[in-house]
């Protein structure tokens, strides 16, 4: 790999890599409340929050960027409130996982919200009738039954967050090193002359990745959901 | 023990209003489908709140419009049989029966535990997952999976109805066996006449919403 791919752009694969994987890992959980609350409560207010979860995937992702950049830059509410506990994510590579991460976002909900919907509600009840309080309902049969959609979900925004661009760069810009990601770097190299051959080649990379974790979700989807099925 | 019910619920098209005493044995609740034998049961198991009324087993009090009681269906002691056995299908035939006792934090006894897994003659499936299992002996780790939270009360809803003839000749000894031998009330709703005629210590028919008394058969 180091013969064929310079250093600096191994650099941007693996600073992708480590973006994407806690993009994931952080927002698995949210993802994972919001999904089950999509999916069993009737609330005012619940079409606000399903707006919310999607709004990333219809806006420009340059205003997602904006808006984060005003909200987590280091003069703005949240951002400055981080900066005084020592935490400055504008401009660093955790910026950009939590960009990557707010545009993965609603993937990751999908997915879930569905795998819920379909766990049947009366296994729910059953459980209850038996002595299991909501809780206990929902970490011993609805989380367990919505594995496989938790497993898709968490892949398809891993993915996501490998390849997101715009907000990134309007958030934390194209640092190298820091946060220039493979889309990032892919876009510095068109910019410069003798570029494009670091470009084709993480081109090919990046196509490689995204096609590999399509597949695997999918694969890990149905294996998972055979063991969950007992078949 | 008896379990003492009265109350109304208004539904889209008619309104349940029914008030019976189901004693020790097998309470037999019959009547054509739609009659709304199915809610009566879940107004029962707490899945369903009705509009008022009075359910109590033996003094403690599960649902009281007066009295402002509305025990959660966990906090009730009901064992529910369904005619869809409803196994969890992720979890073994052994997990599945515990999975009561663990909700309620009853003692694991091996020896209780084996005992109604003997008596229900799954001691072979124990490892299996429900999909494994043949519809009978779905039916009867639903029957233990309820018994084993130990219930003050238990419902069965059709739970032969999705069998065929020889599979339900497999399960009936079992509940004459609970109606025999358990000192609780257990309330079997069927619309079939000659499940009813054996089993029923008491019987009611369901019509338009109300309960009339039949003759005890049994």
């Amino acid at each position: 790999m180091t013969d064929w791919l310079s250093p600096p752009e191994i650099e941007a694969v693996l600073l992708s890599l480590k973006v994407a994987f806690w993009a994931t890992i952080v927002s698995l959980p949210f993802g994972i409340v919001v999904g089950f609350v999509l999916a069993r409560y009737e609330f005012p207010g619940k079409h606000l929050l399903n707006g919310l979860v999607h709004l990333p995937l219809i806006l420009p992702p340059v205003v997602t960027g904006f808006i984060l950049l005003k909200l987590f830059g280091t003069q703005g509410p949240i951002g400055s409130a981080l900066e005084e506990l020592g935490i400055v994510i504008a401009f660093s590579w955790s910026g950009a996982a939590l960009a990557a991460a707010i545009m993965a976002f609603p993937l990751m909900v999908r997915a879930i919200r569905l795998s819920f919907e379909a766990v049947d509600v009366r296994l729910e009840e059953t459980a209850r009738s038996l002595g299991a309080h909501r809780f206990q309902v929902f970490c011993i049969i609805s989380l367990p039954l919505a594995l496989p959609g938790v497993v898709t979900g968490s892949i398809l925004a891993f993915a996501k967050a490998i390849g997101e661009f715009g907000a990134t760069i309007t958030f934390v810009s194209n640092i190298p090193g820091e946060t220039r990601t493979l889309p990032s770097a892919v876009y510095s190299f068109m910019q410069v002359p003798g570029g494009e051959e670091s470009a084709y080649r993480l081109v090919i990379l990046a196509v490689i990745v995204s096609m590999t974790a399509l597949l695997l979700s999918e694969w890990l989807a149905k294996r998972v959901k055979t063991v969950v099925e007992g078949r | 023990m008896s379990l003492s019910v009265d109350f109304k619920l208004s539904l889209p098209d008619f309104d349940l209003k029914v008030a019976f005493d189901a004693p020790t044995g097998i309470t037999a609740l019959s009547g054509h489908s739609g009659a709304g034998k199915t809610t009566l049961i879940n107004v029962l198991a707490g899945l369903v709140t009705p509009d008022y009324g009075h359910i109590e087993t033996d003094g403690r009090v599960l649902f009281s419009s007066a009295l402002k009681v509305n025990l959660k269906p966990e906090q009730r002691h009901i064992g529910y049989i369904f005619q869809d056995a409803r196994l969890f299908p992720h979890l073994t035939v052994l997990q599945n029966l515990k999975c009561g006792r663990w909700f309620r934090r009853l003692p694991m006894n091996p020896s209780t535990i084996e005992e109604i897994v003997t008596l229900l003659g799954i001691d072979h499936v124990l490892s299996r997952r429900p999909s494994q299992l043949s519809g009978g002996e779905k039916q009867r780790v639903a029957i233990g999976r309820a018994l084993l939270s130990e219930p003050e009360v238990i419902l069965a809803d059709e739970p032969l109805s999705s069998l065929d003839s020889d599979r339900k000749k497999e399960i009936l000894p079992y509940f004459e066996m609970l109606r025999d031998q358990m000192s609780i009330p257990i309330v079997y709703v069927s619309h079939d006449a000659d499940e009813v005629t054996r089993l029923a210590t008491t019987h009611f028919e369901l019509a338009h919403g109300k309960i009339h008394s039949q003759s005890s058969d049994s």
